[in-house]
């Protein structure tokens, strides 16, 4: 069931579309999703880091011993997410102060763990590329849209513009950690309705 | 034996290429990241002290070494005259280090006011020294020398409730800027006639 390079990137944005449906990095998506800011942020370091993980690893895996494969991989993924994190620094300060430990932290996201394993160690390094670039958008579709569900409800706002008149009593709710579980749960039913059609 | 010399050199290679690419691109980045923290952490705390300056404090800077290490100092003009400088010291808090940001007269030795810069204090409880301006006022005014103790050990600090450590953190940090401003002082004086209104 070999599938084309296309087919390999567009099933990130829909079929298999992190955290809907490889219900995986579910930790970033619940914290971070306070902002549609943080959550675009946190959707692209994470591209970032899956498409150059990816890409790394389905090189190196003709080297890499089975054994080790596990610590091979997480040494490559810190790497890149360390370079994240630097450029973040020196390039985006406020949102590297909004998105704080949970920077560091996607070296323990399943999803670029499990993309690592399950599919650049076994494949070739162009259809590695369009899988990783395919999964981080969609992870970062996700992400935008559970931040601006929870951003409108639960502030009113979008990226600072006041979306409804001023008698609206924000949601303040949403914006906590339940409003996030909630939201997900949401979402995912109504994207379980709409492909159930 | 053969495989698992292969998995040393492999773990060796990539270890070894990962920290070398990392140093580097830190030591490139490292000016970028401190005039961040510069903007958005430290600037932020030197203007809320010297709200009286009338140039930019942050742009206004000289530094001198301590005990070997290099020490920023802002110096800010007041009523015309170069007599604040802010420099940053530090005390261990609940959750590691806690940076103070001191701003002291040079002309009468008086603490002008303090404010904190980094801290990993528990949110709710020793957080609130981020904006518990009644607990920081009572540093201003003090001679910068000698002992800031709270009121538990002897010394006249009123800690804040619940969050005894995070206060003696920030009393210890403020000793440690008096200690340094006593020890080079002269210098201090020096330098800060080198700017002018």
């Amino acid at each position: 069931m070999a599938k084309t390079i296309g087919q390999e990137f567009v099933k990130g944005l829909w079929e298999e579309i992190p955290p809907f449906r490889l219900v995986l990095g579910l930790c970033p998506t619940l914290a971070v999703t306070k902002s549609v800011e943080n959550g675009i942020g946190m959707g692209l370091a994470t591209t970032f880091v899956l498409v150059c993980a990816n890409i790394l690893v389905s090189l190196l895996s003709g080297v890499i011993p089975s054994k080790i494969r596990i610590a091979c991989f997480i040494i490559i993924i810190a790497t890149f997410v360390t370079v994240v994190e630097l450029m973040m620094q020196a390039y985006a300060y406020q949102l590297f102060q909004n998105l704080g430990i949970f920077i560091p932290l996607i070296v323990v996201n399943c999803i670029v763990l499990g993309r690592s394993e399950a599919f650049a160690s076994k494949n070739k390094v162009v259809p590695s590329f369009a899988d990783g670039l395919g999964i981080g958008i969609g992870f970062t579709i996700s992400l935008t849209v559970i931040s601006a569900v929870r951003e409108s409800l639960g502030t009113g706002k979008i990226m600072g513009n006041q979306l409804f008149g001023s008698s609206f009593e924000p949601f303040s709710f949403m914006v906590e950690a339940p409003g996030a579980f909630i939201c997900l749960g949401l979402l995912l039913c109504v994207m379980n309705m709409v492909s159930s059609k | 034996m053969r495989e698992m010399v292969k998995m040393v050199i492999v773990l060796v290679v990539l270890s070894s290429l990962s920290g070398g690419l990392l140093a580097g691109l830190k030591n490139k980045y490292q000016e970028r990241i401190d005039n961040q923290i510069l903007t958005f952490v430290k600037g932020p705390a030197i203007h809320s002290i010297l709200k009286d300056a009338s140039n930019d404090p942050v742009a206004d800077r000289f530094s001198l070494s301590i005990n070997d290490a290099e020490k920023v100092f802002f110096v800010g003009i007041i009523d015309g005259v170069p007599r604040a400088v802010a420099f940053e010291a530090f005390g261990g808090g609940y959750g590691g280090d806690l940076g103070v940001m001191v701003a002291v007269d040079v002309q009468t030795d008086e603490i002008i006011n303090i404010s904190v810069t980094t801290h990993n204090e528990t949110p709710g409880i020793g957080s609130a020294v981020e904006t518990d301006t009644d607990f920081k006022n009572q540093f201003a005014g003090k001679k910068a020398v000698g002992d800031f103790k709270v009121k538990n050990d002897g010394g006249e600090i009123t800690a804040m409730s619940g969050a005894t450590v995070t206060s003696k953190a920030v009393c210890s940090a403020v000793q440690r800027a008096g200690d340094m401003y006593q020890q080079v002082k002269s210098q201090i004086k020096d330098q800060v006639k080198n700017f002018t209104g």
